[in-house]
This record gives C-alpha cells, structure tokens and sequence, in this order.
C-alpha cells in the first residue's frame, strides 16, 4: 500500500477497501505529485481536541488532525480510524476529480480554440478563454463521462458517514455513562 | 490572510448585490468575469455567514522598498510578507506559519452555538419557508385564529431547520467544493456530524409533534411527508437525475399547502392553487440560478438541467412562468381571490414571463440573472396582492357561497 504525507507525517492511502475491509470497487487514481504537502501542523501538545486546517488545495477539503488519547478505547479507536480512512478515501477522490477536470477543461480549451484558428494567449499574453456557452459543451461531456463513478462514490459516500455517525453515537453514549457513574461514585462518597 | 481579500463596498454592482442580500443573503460573487456564482434557490441554502460573502480580488499592495536585512519593525515585516504572498513569491517558513494561523481546534464554544445552529437550519431560507405557510394560512377562507397560527408557522420551522440540517448533514464532501456552500458549519468543522443529527432531530420531532397534536394530523403529516421528500428524495436525487428540480418544485409547494391545511383542516382547491404557484413558481427561480453554476455543477457531478439538458432548462422556465399567469386567473374562479386580483398581478406575471422569454431566447448569464432576481421580488409581491385581494368572509356569506356549507356558523373556526 502507498503512503502519501498528508497532513501530518505518513498515512496510509486507503486502497479498495471499504470500512469493514471487505473488498470494494476498485478505484483508479492518479495522484498529481501536489498532492503531497511540505511541512505539516503539529498541534499543541495540551490540546484535548482535533485540529481542522484551512481547505486543500487540490480536493477543498479540510484535513483533521485528530487527537489520540491516553485512554482510548477500543471502540474510540474504531471511530478515530473510520474517519482518518474516509477522510483519506475522500481526499483521494476529490484531488483526482478536480485535477482531471482541470485538466480536461484545459485540453478542450485548447482544441476549441485550435479549430477556432486562435492562439492560446492572445497579445497582451492574457491566456484566452471560452465563453459560458461554449463550455457547456464540456460540462455536460464531463458530468455524463464520470457519472458511474460519483453513482459509486455517493453510495459509499453515505455508507461511511452513516458508519461514523453511529460510531460516534455510541462513543458519547459510553462517555456518557461513564460519567454517569463516575458522579454517582462521587456523590456516594 | 490568504491573499484574498474581501470587498463589499467596491461598486455599485456590489451594493445592488447587497440590497439583494436583504432578501436571500448569500451572494457569492467573483471578480473573474467566467463564472459568477449567485445566490441559492429557495429551497437550497441561504446563509446567515455573512462574512464569508465574498468577492475573490486580490488589492495590490505596493511592496515596500525597503531590503530586508534594514527591516526590525514587525508591521513593515508583515506587509513585505503580506506583499511576497501575493505576489506569489512567499517563502517556505513564511507561507507554514499563515498556514498553521489557520488551524483551528474543533472545541465547540457555547457562545457560537446558536450561530452555527442557524447556519446549520439555514435559517432564512427556514423563515421564507414560515412565511410562504403564513401565506397559505392567510388565504384560507376562514376566521383568523391566532394561536394556530403561531403553532402552524412554529411547527413548519422546526420542520424546515430539521429538514435543512439533516441536507447538510448529507452533503459535506460536495459543499465543500461548491463556492456557494463551501462555508458551511459541517465543512468547516465548526460541529461534528453527530450533533447536527440530534439538533435536526430535536426540531423535528417537537415540530411534528407540535403540528399533529396542536394543528392537526393532516399538516403534521404533510410536514413529515415534507422532510421525507426534502432529506430522502430530493437529496440523494441531486445527483443522480434532473428530476431532483422537479421534486425540490413540490418541496417547496408544500408549505402554503400545510399553512391552508392548519387553518381549514382540510386539503380543497384553493390549497392545491397556492401550492401549484410556489411550484410553478420555483422553475424560474432554480433554472435561472443554476444557469450560471454549470461548472461547479458539472465538476461536482451534481444532475441539473443547465448542465444536461440546458435547452429543456430555459423552455421549462419560461413554461412555468406563463403558467403563473394561467393560475392567478384561476384563483377567482375558486373564490379564493377577487376578480381584481389576476388584473393587478398581471403586469409582474406578464414581467417574468418577458424576462422568462429573454432566457429561453438568449441563453446567456445576463438573461438568466435578471430572470433569478426579478424571481426574488415577484414571488412576495405576488403573495401580498393575493392576500390584498382576498375574498372576504362577509362577502361570501352575503352571497351565500360560503365554502365548505357554514352557512349561519361563521364562527366555527376549524374542523376537528
């Protein structure tokens, strides 16, 4: 399995696996080297919480930090690496969607304006540009081109964040009643 | 600090964008002239963030001409650093601590709360939502009754911020891509995922509840239905066919629906009438407004007409906007409306079915906003000439067709 420094130190990309590591589609990524950020935050030590950071560049999502505690348990550790795996399965997703739409519009850009006759930039060194309507042709070819792949992401999409959501219910609920008992101790004694 | 600064007070064009925003206040707008992303269709969001409005333009900074070695002053320091980021020549050291500025602790602090909540229900799409069911309340033909009145508009907002966060809920890696949506409280970590459900549950339950047992089972019913449809259909449909405009068209029909249930009890024509304008209603509005969105739409991989289908888009447009004409005709005919009222609702129906032929004739950016923001006034307008040219209950008796058989028992408010 590749690993891919984002965004603090190593992590695992997340392969064709779903949250239960049964096997799910297969997936063909191509990570752009951007990918792969310099220097990662590192949280203050005494925080007790999970750190967001500004959007990425390439998928627009914010990466989480999160936080590890000295007593997690094993059902707060599940939690914690559903959400580090999702996170990473969505970043893998949205920097490869963006860059090859990116990438895409530039190539139909480019062949539009070679059977316009056009250059690419005109005089004053402005890169030239289509207009809305021309481009509809483009966005229409890429939303139909990539439709099975988001009909793919969106159910696994809702599987993860469903998965996460119940995890982190029931994380809270035996917080919450370790606190319970906890207070009943303490008003006892 | 992301090199990016915020304008609002830079021109006209700007301030006409903000007397807008007194109405529907997320206007997102750009300075690249390709793509203007505007304001959200009814059902869709409206923010309360009203600092992440933004208008991406970069202020050149004259640089300072001082060299560095000279510079101990920190303000000076800080401008060269402000100025070598934009003009994009920021160093390492330099571009790692703007970013760690950024970072920040996901600690909910109760004083945020209630904003992020509102933003989370989006709460001004939620109170146009209350006032299209105050709407429908108000045409229904029968005595005005205060208190179910309150307990309708209350029960239809919980149910619409139940409704919308549950939607946000869903849609978090998307949002985060979109410009319009890209502020939004679960993308950007402000509460986690858990507490959005259990504060769209906590207003969805009471609300419900409060409309079964405090109106009546048929508007809670049609509320519930509401939320199913919205959080259900509507929002995995977004991306799956353009049927999803459709089906957001009955969303959002629903509530006038609801507020004429909640004051007569029962579903007759003059609701379906009301409901059938808010339908019609929202296919000028969304189609104009998706029309400048195509790119963001497209890369999202979010099914809409202006993407797939752009000329049903701009022919369903303008079909719906004379059919606005064809039903305020209509409503006299039910006795819900004097005759006066298709006669002074003429000239703005007649206005959007013009601005609704320009779209579907030129197809272009300008054609398609002035379609969405003549959308934006002609909707309350409309509803307060209806309600100005309601039939009276005194005239109705006097005629002695009084709907529903209450000859002589003007009184009885509402059926059980």
């Amino acid at each position: 399995m590749e690993t891919v420094a984002w965004p603090y130190g190593v992590l695992e990309l997340a392969s064709s696996r779903d949250l239960h590591g049964n096997d799910a589609d297969p997936v063909t990524i191509t990570i752009p080297a951007r990918v792969f950020k310099g220097p990662a935050f590192r949280p203050p030590a005494h925080s007790r919480h999970d750190w967001i950071g500004p959007p990425d560049r390439l998928s627009n999502l914010r990466p989480v930090i999160f936080h590890v505690p000295q007593d997690e348990s094993a059902l707060e550790r599940r939690l914690r690496e559903a959400r580090q795996d999702t996170q990473a399965w969505n970043q893998q997703f949205w920097a490869q969607q963006n860059a090859s739409f990116q990438q895409e519009k530039e190539e139909f850009i480019y062949s539009r304006l070679k059977a316009k006759g056009l250059a690419v930039r005109d005089e004053t060194g402005q890169k030239a540009t289509l207009n809305a309507e021309e481009m509809a042709d483009f966005y229409k070819d890429f939303l139909s081109k990539n439709f099975r792949k988001h009909m793919r992401y969106n159910r696994d999409w809702y599987k993860r964040n469903f998965t996460i959501t119940f995890l982190m219910g029931q994380v809270a609920l035996v917080r919450a009643l370790r606190w319970l008992r906890w207070k009943k101790k303490n008003v006892g004694d | 600090l992301s090199g990016k600064l915020r304008q609002f007070q830079a021109s006209p064009f700007v301030r006409r964008i903000r007397y807008v925003t007194q109405y529907n206040k997320d206007l997102s707008q750009r300075a690249k002239p390709k793509s203007d992303s505007v304001a959200s269709p009814f059902r869709e969001s409206q923010q309360l963030d009203q600092e992440k409005k933004v208008i991406h333009k970069i202020i050149p900074i004259s640089p300072v001409h001082q060299p560095l070695s000279k510079t101990s002053n920190r303000n000076e320091l800080r401008e060269m650093k402000l100025a070598a980021e934009i003009g994009g020549s920021a160093t390492p050291l330099r571009a790692e601590s703007k970013e760690e500025r950024q970072w920040k602790e996901m600690k909910l602090r109760l004083d945020d709360l209630p904003g992020i909540l509102a933003r989370l229900s989006k709460i001004k799409l939620t109170a146009l939502v209350v006032c299209t069911a105050s709407a429908g309340f108000a045409m229904a033909p029968v005595p005005f009754d205060l208190t179910c009145f309150l307990l309708a508009s209350l029960g239809t907002g919980l149910a619409s911020c139940a409704a919308n966060s549950i939607n946000q809920f869903f849609e978090v890696p998307f949002d985060s891509n979109m410009n319009r949506t890209k502020n939004r409280p679960l993308v950007r970590g402000q509460i986690s995922p858990l507490l959005a459900v259990c504060f769209a549950a906590s207003c969805g339950v009471p609300g419900i509840a409060l409309l079964t047992l405090g109106v009546n089972p048929l508007t809670g019913a049609l509320g519930a239905f509401n939320i199913f449809l919205y959080t259900c259909c509507y929002t995995p449909m977004k991306r799956m066919s353009i049927a999803n405009t459709w089906v957001g068209a009955v969303v959002g029909a629903i509530p006038p629906v609801m507020g004429w249930t909640a004051a007569t009890g029962s579903l007759d024509a003059g609701a379906l009438l009301l409901g059938g304008i808010l339908y019609s209603w929202q296919f000028p509005h969304f189609n104009a407004l998706s029309w400048g969105l195509r790119e963001d739409y497209s890369r999202g991989g979010y099914c809409m007409m202006s993407v797939t289908h752009p000329g049903l888009c701009r022919r369903v447009a303008l079909r719906h906007c004379v059919a606005l004409i064809g039903l305020s005709t209509v409503a006299p005919v039910l006795d819900i409306t004097t005759w006066t009222f298709p006669i002074i609702s003429l000239p703005i129906n007649l206005y959007i079915s013009y601005l609704g032929f320009r779209f579907y004739r030129d197809a272009d950016r300008s054609s398609s906003r002035k379609l969405f923001f003549c959308s934006l006034w002609h909707l309350p307008m409309l509803l307060l000439v209806m309600f100005s040219c309601k039939k009276s209950l005194l005239e109705k008796e006097e005629k002695g067709d009084l709907h529903g058989g209450n000859h002589g028992r003007a009184m009885e408010i509402r059926l059980p």
